[in-house]
């Protein structure tokens, strides 16, 4: 099955994406509709409280569904400017808008070079397509 | 990794987008639309599920019956043609080698015939067993892979099924019992029970007609179903799971399966005198459904916990998606297996409020 892999986004191993404002430097962190499938049916969501630190590839969450509980890994050191609370109230939409509405953070990053050794989309999208 | 054995459906369900895991050496289809939509199309419509990596044996000889009851604790002397027994294999110790269907199938020139149903990852397990503990007047023929089996689950998988198989009464079978009979012009067994907590069959046709009964199925608007529809609907209605909530080392008395002892009326089986012991001194632990206030899942080998002591284990957990809320089974003591209890269960690193609840946690209507 193909999927989208949006060409503005930059993509870690573990399957989250980094949307990055430049000039605010705040990267938007969610989880790709690879994973998203993958997953299947998500019955639960944790995410940090806004205020909090996260780290560069340290777990902020995780994300759970019937199938399997999965971390989630920050693409950047940086503080939580921002969760998505509608999201924690019925995970199950994540599946709709992965990329869209159901983003699930918005870190204020320390330092974009963080993301330095992220993919691109096309590099994401052999990684993945390489595993199915 | 050791090659995966297929079922005769396994071509068809790739077609239909299946999505494919490896399940006690078998590829099976793990989940073709979702977990959540085949889950209710099992209970509010129907599902069928191709469970042809089960075990499958035929037993014929003039003392079948009296032979297998040496080695279950179930009353087999009321099992006569055309019904079914849900019981156990146990080994000397009383735990459980598997759980298993047997169906009585007639007396044919003087033999009886039994057919019996066992688990997938057990069926070597068990041919062993019975074979060292059955005689040599007991024929014992495997069918596992010459025959495929297909449960067709939901309040209306009857009367779908029955439109196949125009020649039998399958509406009129009472839930337990079993008839052979025609099905697509392929010889079949029909056997009324299931594994999800609803009405519903299992069929078994030979490998041959696999596809096109698979087909015919579909043709009619049921709903293709993988492993973890499976898994969330038999943990509604809380049947346990051989390998995950019984095993060689628990009792039918701790996993909640008093009901398939009969002590009083059968004299002797494998096992008994350990089970004789657990009901007049009681059980150790015992196995018992637990429900979350949260969303967060319980899941097989989860602590659990009572005053910050470790008191028990989960065997088995996931959302409900008929309920809304997560479900699971666990071993607790029996000071503590008591519905309305509260305990805790310790998910990566923390801990969270659980409640002893009755089972099953769903009842079909």
């Amino acid at each position: 099955m193909a999927f989208d892999y949006p060409e503005d986004l930059q993509y870690l191993d573990t399957h989250e994406y980094a949307r990055v404002d430049e000039e605010e430097k705040i990267v938007t962190v969610g989880i790709t509709a690879f994973a998203v499938d993958q997953m299947g049916d998500v019955v639960f969501l944790e995410l940090p409280e806004v205020g909090d630190s996260v780290e560069k590839g340290e777990n902020f969450g995780t994300i759970e569904s019937v199938k399997a509980v999965e971390d989630l890994k920050s693409p950047v050191n940086g503080s939580v400017l921002e969760r998505n609370d509608a999201l924690l109230e019925s995970p199950e939409d994540i599946a709709n808008d992965p990329y869209g509405e159901a983003w699930l953070i918005k870190v204020k990053a320390d330092d974009l070079s963080d993301l330095d050794e992220a993919m691109s989309a096309a590099e994401y999208e052999e990684q993945v397509e390489g595993d199915a | 990794m050791p090659l995966l054995l297929r079922t005769p459906l396994h071509t068809v369900c790739l077609k239909q987008k299946a999505r494919m895991t490896g399940f006690s050496g078998w590829e099976m289809p793990v989940q073709f639309s979702s977990i959540r939509q085949e889950h209710e199309a099992v209970r509010t419509s129907a599902g069928a599920f191709d469970i042809s990596h089960m075990g499958k044996f035929i037993l014929a000889g003039p003392d079948v019956i009296a032979q297998l009851q040496k080695l279950v604790p179930s009353d087999l002397s009321r099992l006569s043609e055309g019904k079914a027994q849900y019981t156990v294999l146990l080994n000397e110790q009383g735990g459980i080698i598997d759980d298993l269907i047997v169906y009585h199938q007639g007396i044919t020139n003087g033999n009886q015939q039994i057919t019996l149903i066992v688990n997938a990852g057990t069926t070597d397990k068990d041919k062993t067993w019975l074979q060292a503990h059955l005689s040599e007047s007991v024929s014992f023929t495997d069918v596992s892979r010459r025959n495929a089996l297909i449960a067709v689950q939901g309040p209306k998988a009857t009367e779908k099924l029955q439109q196949l198989c125009a020649e039998e009464n399958i509406q009129a079978l009472p839930r337990y019992n079993h008839l052979t009979g025609k099905l697509l012009g392929y010889p079949a067994f029909f056997a009324r029970t299931g594994y999800t907590g609803e009405d519903g069959f299992e069929v078994m046709v030979p490998v041959d007609a696999a596809v096109a009964v698979w087909q015919k199925l579909m043709d009619l608007g049921i709903a293709p179903c993988g492993l973890g529809a499976r898994d969330t609907l038999r943990l509604e209605a809380s049947m346990a799971l051989y390998g995950q909530d019984i095993n060689d080392t628990t009792t039918p008395l701790e996993a909640g399966l008093g009901w398939l002892v009969h002590l009083d009326k059968v004299d002797d089986f494998v096992g008994r005198a350990v089970l004789e012991q657990q009901k007049a001194n009681g059980v150790a632990r015992k196995l018992v459904g637990l429900t979350l206030a949260g969303r967060n899942i319980a899941r097989h080998d989860y602590d659990l916990l009572s005053e910050g002591q470790s008191v028990g284990i989960v065997t088995s957990g996931t959302f409900s998606p008929t309920l809304g809320y997560p479900v699971a089974l666990g071993y607790l003591p029996p000071n503590l297996a008591k519905v309305d209890q509260r305990v805790e269960v310790a998910i990566r690193g923390k801990t969270f409020p659980a409640t002893v609840t009755k089972r099953p946690f769903y009842k079909s209507k």
